[in-house]
């Protein structure tokens, strides 16, 4: 079931293209991790998905129904570049800003409170921004991010900023908001988090989609059918001997006759039939497959797609 | 709740509530109201009680040409100079006056020995004296009775009528006219600069702060910016209206414990509708009641309606272009080069405005009151000379689409420039921000 269908967005500004027919399809209740270099794009579409600004052209569904004014009120946005009225009032801010989401007051104040109480900040309330901390203010403007308890949620770099205690907790309450019915867009340049939190992941770059598909499956597609072994007790070297098919890529010498080795296959050949072959060697101790990161995939889609132009 | 109802409830309360407000409100009126009373209230003190002058007078031209006043009672004494100041130092008198005789031809001196400061009003008045009875002497040595000079001496008074289209006429008073017409223009334009820089610091703070991300992606930036100026104009007349009434209120207050007498001395134009400025210029009871005689005249309905009108109307074109001028540069010092187009057609309105007054008629004045720019001053210039009606609701009209137009304009530069960062933003570029779909 998807939540958000984007259909052929385009978007241009006056020198360059920022979006080209760019698709995307975000499943419900997942998080979906949205990549790309800066300038790629990103920005672009979100604020398109946050009708801040119009598409040239292309459509954009939620939940079945076209993107239209009235969506806002279930759309939360956190913006990369955080910003808050410094002169107000921390609980009066906040107030404000959810009634702006078409909050009722009353509602809001009691859920701001339930908010307060949780990230244990309740002492703020009377408190000008500009007296708090910058850790601070992001947590406030995390808690105004979800008061309208939007079905959609669009976080831009959510963790900078904060220190490492702080990211738990951040994690933490994105993947609570997910179990309770929220979908996720989570744009980053962060790539460990994004193998830590997202489901789906799409990689735009230059206005255009790169891949889109589940960390799983893209990290299965992008295998290089490489193998880390660690073998103890080994009687002959190894590496001038390996069968067709299989290539030594590096060996480390670990200590009297141990050994950690990295090997490729070629794709024709079964990796079982390394194992067999590698039993003859020694004492197999660790035997796994080195599957990319998401960091490596990204690195090497991008550069690739450099070349290209 | 309407969510510009909700932005310009918060732009309203916040900028009521900033203490500087508060202070500016109550101050204002304040200061306005020490500046009358104080000079009036340190006269009463001074002048409190008789105070004796002893006249010491070696020249004897001045023989019972000092008269006794409410305030001051002279005595003539010719004792010699040391032992009258030490009377003064005693208390036998509190001041000494001393001409000493002139040597030939110089000019007569005097000098007050006082035991404290000489007042200032004692001071004029036998300076007053002296002058009067040297010059009265200096004609009779040539020959020319002083009394010829006196007599020659001519208060001319031209009555204006101004003929109405109906066979009515009334009494005008041009100093009137001119005083209501600059006090009011010169009240719009300040007006209109004050808060409508309000208007372009918000929009910046909004900037620099980056909550206007958040703020776009739950309004529309155009209800962003209405909120906005709708919200600064009401903080703009909530201050107006409350230094009305509190000047008002000081002024009531004063008259009750200082009597009438004294508010009728106070100084010109403090008074806020101006009323006085043309008594100030004209003395003589005549004028005066004649003065309040036009400005029964005047009709206040007309000028009171069209003041709020330009007002308001003045103050929601040029807002608007203030926020779009806040919108396109990252901090206020980038400013300058937006302000001075905007600020010319104002600044020229002020500036052209005492031309306007002697021509109040004529065809600069007539197109310079219908261009929306300059409409708001220029025609309050205009109005109390008494403008036919087609041609305010004309310029109003004009007005109305003027400030249309700047807002529908000053919306297409906003929505684009608030989200636009660290570029150096020209008119080239924002022609470009106005064509964006």
């Amino acid at each position: 079931m998807q939540f958000i269908q984007i259909q052929d967005v385009t978007k241009a500004y006056a020198n360059h293209l920022a979006l080209d027919k760019v698709s995307l399809s975000v499943p419900k209740q997942t998080i979906y991790g949205l990549l790309g270099p800066n300038g790629a794009g990103k920005t672009s579409l979100i604020r398109i998905i946050n009708q801040i600004t119009a598409p040239d052209s292309g459509e954009i569904f939620i939940d079945g129904e076209k993107l239209q004014p009235k969506h806002i009120a279930q759309i939360g946005y956190l913006p990369e570049e955080r910003g808050l009225y410094k002169k107000m009032k921390v609980g009066e801010q906040a107030l404000y800003l959810a009634q702006l989401k078409g909050v009722d007051k009353i509602i809001a104040e009691k859920r701001l409170k339930v908010w307060f109480e949780r990230f244990e900040i309740m002492s703020w309330w009377n408190r000008k921004v500009e007296e708090l901390s910058k850790g601070m203010q992001q947590k406030i403007q995390f808690v105004v991010t979800v008061i309208h308890e939007p079905r959609l949620l669009i976080f831009d770099e959510p963790f900078s900023g904060f220190d490492p205690i702080n990211v738990n907790i951040l994690k933490e309450e994105i993947l609570r908001l997910r179990q309770e019915g929220a979908t996720i867009i989570f744009s980053t340049h962060n790539m460990s988090s994004v193998e830590e939190l997202c489901d789906t992941i799409a990689l735009i770059n230059n206005g255009n989609k790169i891949l889109e598909g589940s960390v799983k499956e893209i990290k299965q597609q992008y295998r290089t059918n490489t193998y880390e072994v660690h073998l103890t007790s080994v009687a002959t070297a190894l590496g001038d001997s390996l069968p067709n098919g299989f290539h030594l890529l590096s060996k480390l010498v670990t200590g009297y006759n141990e050994v950690t080795a990295t090997i490729q296959c070629d794709p024709y050949v079964k990796a079982n039939d390394l194992l067999g072959f590698l039993m003859d060697f020694g004492q197999i101790v660790s035997y796994r497959e080195l599957l990319p990161n998401v960091h490596d995939i990204f690195i090497q889609q991008i550069e690739s797609q450099t070349d290209k132009n | 709740m309407n969510k510009t109802l909700l932005i310009l409830k918060r732009e309203y309360l916040t900028r009521v509530k900033k203490p500087s407000f508060i202070i500016m409100t109550f101050l204002g009126p304040l200061l306005m109201a020490l500046l009358m009373v104080v000079p009036i209230f340190l006269a009463t003190i001074s002048d409190s009680g008789l105070k004796k002058v002893a006249v010491l007078d070696e020249t004897e031209w001045f023989k019972s040409k000092f008269e006794n006043d409410e305030n001051y009672i002279y005595s003539y004494v010719n004792d010699d100079l040391d032992s009258l100041k030490s009377m003064v130092l005693k208390g036998d008198y509190n001041t000494l006056l001393y001409i000493p005789k002139p040597e030939l031809n110089i000019p007569v001196n005097a000098i007050l020995f006082n035991a404290k400061q000489a007042s200032i009003s004692l001071k004029s008045s036998i300076r007053n004296t002296i002058k009067t009875e040297v010059e009265n002497r200096k004609l009779l040595s040539s020959g020319i009775d002083p009394e010829v000079i006196k007599s020659s001496k001519t208060n001319i008074n031209i009555q204006t009528i101004k003929l109405e289209d109906d066979g009515k006429e009334s009494k005008s008073y041009t100093e009137v006219d001119v005083a209501l017409g600059l006090i009011t223009s010169i009240l719009i334009y300040f007006f209109i600069f004050m808060f409508g820089a309000l208007v372009m610091r918000g929009v910046i703070e909004e900037k620099t702060s980056r909550i206007i991300e958040v703020m776009v992606s739950s309004v529309k930036p155009f209800q962003l910016m209405m909120g906005k100026i709708t919200g600064i104009a009401l903080v703009g007349l909530t201050q107006f209206l409350l230094w009305v009434l509190l000047t008002l209120g000081l002024y009531s207050v004063f008259a009750l414990l200082f009597g009438p007498e004294a508010v009728s001395q106070l100084p010109a134009g403090t008074n806020m509708i101006g009323q006085n400025i043309g008594a100030a210029q004209i003395s003589g009871n005549a004028q005066v009641t004649e003065i309040f005689e036009v400005i029964n005249s005047i009709d206040f309905g007309v000028i009171i309606f069209s003041f709020l009108i330009y007002f308001i109307g003045g103050y929601l074109l040029y807002a608007a272009l203030f926020a779009a001028i806040g919108s396109a540069v990252d901090n206020e010092a980038d400013t300058q080069q937006f302000m001075l187009p905007v600020s010319i057609p104002l600044i020229l309105g002020i500036v052209l405005s005492n031309f306007i007054v002697n021509n109040p008629d004529g065809n600069i004045a007539f197109w310079l009151s219908m261009l929306p720019l300059t409409s708001p001053v220029i025609m309050m210039v205009r109005i109390p000379f008494g403008v036919p009606y087609w041609e305010i609701a004309l310029s109003m009209s004009l007005l109305v689409a003027g400030f249309v137009f700047t807002t529908w304009l000053a919306a297409k530069i906003y929505r684009t420039g608030i989200l636009m960062y660290g570029k150096k933003v020209n008119y080239k570029e924002l022609w470009k921000w106005i064509r964006y779909q």
